[in-house]
């Protein structure tokens, strides 16, 4: 029998339970006596909350109690920072003044005994104002320098790096490209929109909430409320998708906890779609300057690329917009500005692939611009500016597998017929385009621990309070510990998302399977070996029967010191077929083939899935996404699913490939592994608006690539 | 939502009893069909109606072809009439423009006559976190204008009002020349669809000319050959479930290659199912080459206003005019 799971295409371990409806999501743990909480949303911008007037809601059938910052109790808020929340700045507050910052900031809390009954009596409280100027218009905004800080996290990112003469190198350069490239705001919009229930028992509380970091959660809240953390237990088995959105603890969870404090039983707050726009973060709209200049032959003399993002006045929230551009290509002469329009808005923050997946459609068009102003290829071009290190680190690469990725997503998609001249391939009516780009994201590794305990009867159960927010954590956790433990899969149950279980990162950034999955390793091991060492016998089973009692092994992983030594990144290409009709201005992806280099990959088939999953997150972005905010006040009038679209099966191409090029890193981590989560979004928007440029000649720089901008 | 008594009359002469008014905010009883647009009204305090009349089981869902043409009961869905035989050969324009709205499940459940009567998807309509909205609080002003107008009209517009009439249905039946069949308790009328929903005016919240206790019954169709040579032509965003940027409803009786008699209206672009004989008369005569088609086409322009982000809709219309006649002309 064969226990060599790793790099197995299995199957959810969970499907079942997702498809039968059995898994529990956050809003389907209903408790004995629970009562449901509605939100208030403030409709300025800025100001003073004037009057609240609520005696007709607590009038309201069913109603509890009716929460605002007049009888809200104070709450200690003490400091806390996540590494997920912004390092600069004080996260809302929720109910402890009469200011408004932004529009849709919670300003009263209504609990009841139904969810029909809060959310009536949330509508009938009365609120006036007295606004203040507000700022909520980007392209009114100077944006400023980030605030530079220590924090325990250690130094904030750079805002600026420079190195070599740009300006001189780019004045004097024989081929310049130099454009704006504008992405909008963008919403994480998961299936599942967020819930929590919270009950109270005594000083301790429980949280059954949709997060993608329990842990964190449970020390956010705890430092809200000022209890000890241990105090707060977070369950969060399953995420119905979230993109990031629920890596931070939003206000809505503190107003559940509040209400459930108030009420004096459970509380329920779910967001409608709508408060999704409001409630919690997303992508904010990015505004950068790319500057390139090459020789004649086409190599890279200099990178300038400035980039601000919006963000809100009471947080400082940065994008890695300008990472990829710092060591992506070889290049002497580079410089890079990042910077803040500080507006009237709530806090963006990360969604899949946050910066790289902007920062690299800026450089990746100004790419293409430079391939097309040196009639060259767009491949060759990387090709002849292919580092050998990592020139902003000075480091070398663990791995670097963008040649053998570029290589094999050509041979698939079949470059070499491409007829370079724009407008050149056509299918009746249509034009078609094809196009590709180059896709990076970092290799992240954190600490993380995982407990494994072998039962006589020769099964284990394996935890770690990790998230599945999609990708199958569930599954190739169960792969990795089957495979350590030497046992069926069928054997070994995998447990995540509770603060009861051993500490898991974040489950973002792309760096739970290396994090974890290192953990969940080293844990079975040992426990394997402690098993054999105590049962005095070769076959565990054996063993364990011997011992006749659980074999415990738990693990606490590092990184050690290889960032110092290595630059680590997943690499990859992405590359695109679309059809343009140009009378019309429609554009529909026909085909797309991505290649990444991303070390080992546990399971092919959920990896593929997750791949394809960002492929199509990437189209969105291409082609329809776009969180309107209305400049006049600060609101989102699409905030919705009917007029903000997300792709559906019919934008998602007959043909999408994701390869995995064969990559041994030896260096990253123990499992070998990069993450596939965001690099699979990253590269495709700017492959797509590369391709509709060799389809019509005309160049996108301000997304979405709707019809009226093809016209 | 705010509460209201669901009432479930016995027959339509209990339901027309209750004086209900469909399409406008200030009745205090409407009446629910399928119900997917005003479930989502009721939702988001769009709609505040204190009662609501249901229709389910009382009226017609037949669909009948005969000499006369078509009659489509008002309880027909979306998915029935998209999916019939002789719709989908004699009035391809119709099941096209039902196919490529909404979605299957929203189109098992929505009616004709709830089609004919959704509500626009103006978003500051839909958002009552905007104070202003004509359609909404008569009165209030309109956010649109000088707002986020990519969505919005740019045909049979008013300073107090710019919303889109959002049915692909209304667009194809106003092409062909439907009547709209309403009972009300002293009897029936019958209304041409062209007439049925009104401009905003300076009342942007009187949608269509049903008055209270007024229901919808039927949607007919008069026989004529031109409707099996017909197109519905939809841009958008992206490929499915959304609704129309622009749309293009085109029938076509021809000669050879020498148009005889066309019908064209537009969706997306009019604050009502938006039909333009101009066009049409300067197709009549002519054949299909695209020049001519385009010089017919720009009379669709005719008293047409953008207002900024929607100015686009004035020149694409425009082209899908063209493209659905050189789809629909070159059908059998």
């Amino acid at each position: 029998m064969t226990t060599a799971f790793i790099g197995q295409p299995v199957s959810r371990v969970d499907g079942r339970q997702k498809v039968t409806g059995a898994a529990r999501y956050a809003a389907e743990f209903d408790l004995p006596r629970q009562a449901h909480g509605a939100i208030v949303r403030s409709t300025v911008a800025n100001g003073r909350i004037a009057s609240i007037d609520s005696a007709a809601a607590e009038r309201g059938p069913g109603v509890v109690a009716v929460l605002t910052h007049r009888n809200a109790p104070r709450l200690p808020y003490s400091p806390h920072k996540g590494a997920v929340d912004p390092q600069v700045g004080e996260r809302l507050h929720v109910l402890q003044d009469d200011r408004v910052s932004h529009q849709g900031q919670p300003i009263a809390l209504v609990i009841a005994d139904t969810v029909e009954q809060a959310r009536h009596a949330a509508a009938l409280v009365r609120v006036t104002y007295t606004p203040e100027s507000w700022t909520t218009d980007i392209t009114r905004v100077a944006p400023v320098q980030p605030t530079q800080q220590k924090t325990d996290q250690g130094e904030v990112r750079p805002p600026a790096t420079r190195r070599g003469d740009p300006e001189g190198a780019l004045a004097s350069a024989e081929v310049k490209v130099e454009q704006t490239y504008i992405h909008p705001r963008e919403n994480h919009n998961p299936i599942e929109m967020h819930a929590t229930i919270a009950a109270w028992d005594g000083d301790r509380l429980t949280l059954w909430d949709k997060t993608q970091w329990v842990h964190n959660t449970a020390e956010e809240i705890a430092a809200v409320f000022g209890i000890p953390a241990q105090n707060v237990r977070v369950i969060s088995p399953f995420v119905g998708g979230a993109f990031g959105s629920s890596l931070r603890t939003w206000p809505h969870v503190t107003l559940a906890a509040l209400g459930a404090r108030a009420a004096g039983r459970p509380v329920k707050v779910m967001l409608s779609r709508r408060e999704m726009y409001y409630g919690v973060g997303y992508r904010p709209h990015t505004v950068q300057q790319v500057a390139l200049g090459a020789s004649r032959d086409g190599r890279l003399a200099a990178i300038m690329h400035d980039g601000y993002q919006e963000t809100s006045t009471y947080e400082e929230f940065s994008e890695a917009l300008l990472n990829a551009s710092r060591f992506l290509y070889s290049c002497p002469n580079v410089d890079t500005r990042h910077r803040l329009a500080r507006m009237n808005v709530h806090t963006p923050t990360y969604m899949r692939a946050p910066g790289e997946a902007s920062g690299v459609f800026a450089l990746e068009s100004a790419m293409d611009e430079l391939a097309v102003a040196l009639n060259m290829d767009p491949v060759e071009l990387r090709l002849l500016n292919e580092p050998e290190r990592d020139e902003f680190k000075k480091l070398p690469f663990s791995s670097r597998s963008t040649r053998a990725c570029y290589r094999a997503a050509a041979e698939r998609f079949g470059w070499s017929r491409r007829s370079a001249q724009p407008r050149s391939m056509r299918d009746g009516r249509l034009l078609i385009g094809w196009g590709m780009a180059t896709a990076t994201y970092p290799m992240n590794f954190a600490p993380a621990s995982a407990m494994a305990r072998l039962l006589p009867d020769g099964t284990a159960e394996v935890t770690s309070a990790a998230s599945d927010m999609g990708p199958g954590t569930w599954t190739s956790m169960t792969q990795v510990a089957a495979e350590a433990l030497g046992l069926p899969i069928e054997r070994v149950k995998f447990v995540l998302g509770d603060t009861r279980l051993p500490n898991a990162p974040v489950h973002g950034g792309s760096l739970t399977m290396a994090s974890v999955g290192s953990a969940v390793q080293a844990a079975c091991r040992k426990a394997r070996e402690d098993a054999l060492a105590r049962g005095g016998a070769n076959d565990l089973l054996e063993a364990v029967r011997r011992i006749g009692q659980p074999v415990e092994a738990s693990v606490d992983t590092n990184p050690g010191d290889e960032s110092q030594r290595f630059s680590m990144h997943a690499f990859g290409a992405v590359f695109v077929e679309v059809a343009v009709d140009p009378d019309l201005g429609e554009t529909r992806v026909r085909s797309m083939v991505g290649a990444y280099g991303a070390g080992r990959i546990v399971n092919p088939k959920l990896t593929r899935s997750q791949c394809i999953g960002g492929m199509i997150g990437g189209i969105g972005m291409a082609l329809m996404e776009h969180a309107v905010l209305d400049a006049r006040n600060g609101r989102v009038p699409n905030a919705n699913l009917a007029e903000y679209p997300v792709p559906v099966h019919a934008d998602t191409p007959p043909v999408m490939e994701a390869i995995f090029v064969e990559e041994h890193d030896l260096h990253v981590n123990p499992l070998g592994v990069k993450g596939v989560g965001e690099i699979a979004m990253v590269g495709v928007a700017p492959a797509i608006t590369n391709a509709i440029f060799h389809a019509t000649g005309k160049r996108i720089r301000e997304l979405p690539a709707t019809p009226d901008k093809l016209l | 939502m705010h509460p209201f008594t669901l009432e479930r009359p016995r027959d339509l002469p209990a339901a027309l009893a209750f004086g209900a008014q469909a399409g406008r905010n200030d009745a205090p009883a409407e009446y629910i069909a399928g119900g997917t647009d005003m479930v989502q009204l009721l939702q988001e305090y769009v709609r505040r109606p204190d009662r609501l009349i249901s229709l389910a089981g009382l009226l017609d869902n037949r669909v009948e072809i005969g000499p006369q043409g078509l009659r489509l009961g008002a309880a027909a869905t979306m998915a029935d009439v998209a999916a019939h035989p002789r719709i989908i050969e004699q009035f391809p324009v119709i099941s096209e423009a039902l196919l490529n709205s909404a979605s299957p499940q929203v189109r098992n459940q929505a009616t004709m006559g709830g089609n004919l009567l959704q509500r626009t998807r103006c978003p500051y309509f839909r958002d009552v976190g905007y104070a202003a909205c004509n359609k909404r609080a008569p009165g209030s002003g309109c956010a649109a204008v000088g707002g986020e107008n990519r969505w919005h009209a740019v045909l049979g517009t008013s300073e107090h009002c710019i919303a889109a009439n959002p049915s692909d249905l209304a667009v194809a039946l106003v092409a062909l020349g439907a009547s709209v069949e309403v009972r009300r308790a002293g009897g029936d009328r019958t209304v041409p669809l062209a007439e049925f929903h009104r401009l905003p005016g300076d009342a942007p919240h009187l949608e269509t000319v049903l008055e209270p206790g007024e229901v919808i019954t039927a949607i007919t169709v008069p026989a004529s050959p031109m409707a099996r040579r017909s197109h519905y032509l939809k841009v958008r965003d992206r490929a499915s479930f959304e609704f129309a940027v622009v749309s293009a409803a085109v029938a076509l009786d021809m000669d050879g290659g020498t148009i005889r008699q066309a019908r064209v209206a537009l969706g997306g672009v009019g604050t009502k199912p938006w039909r333009v004989p101009r066009v049409e008369a300067a197709l009549a005569g002519g054949g299909l080459d695209p020049a001519a088609l385009r010089r017919a086409a720009a009379l669709a322009a005719d008293g047409a206003q953008g207002r900024g982000h929607n100015d686009f809709k004035i020149e694409l219309m425009q082209r899908a005019i063209v493209r659905a006649v050189e789809i629909a002309g070159a059908r059998a």
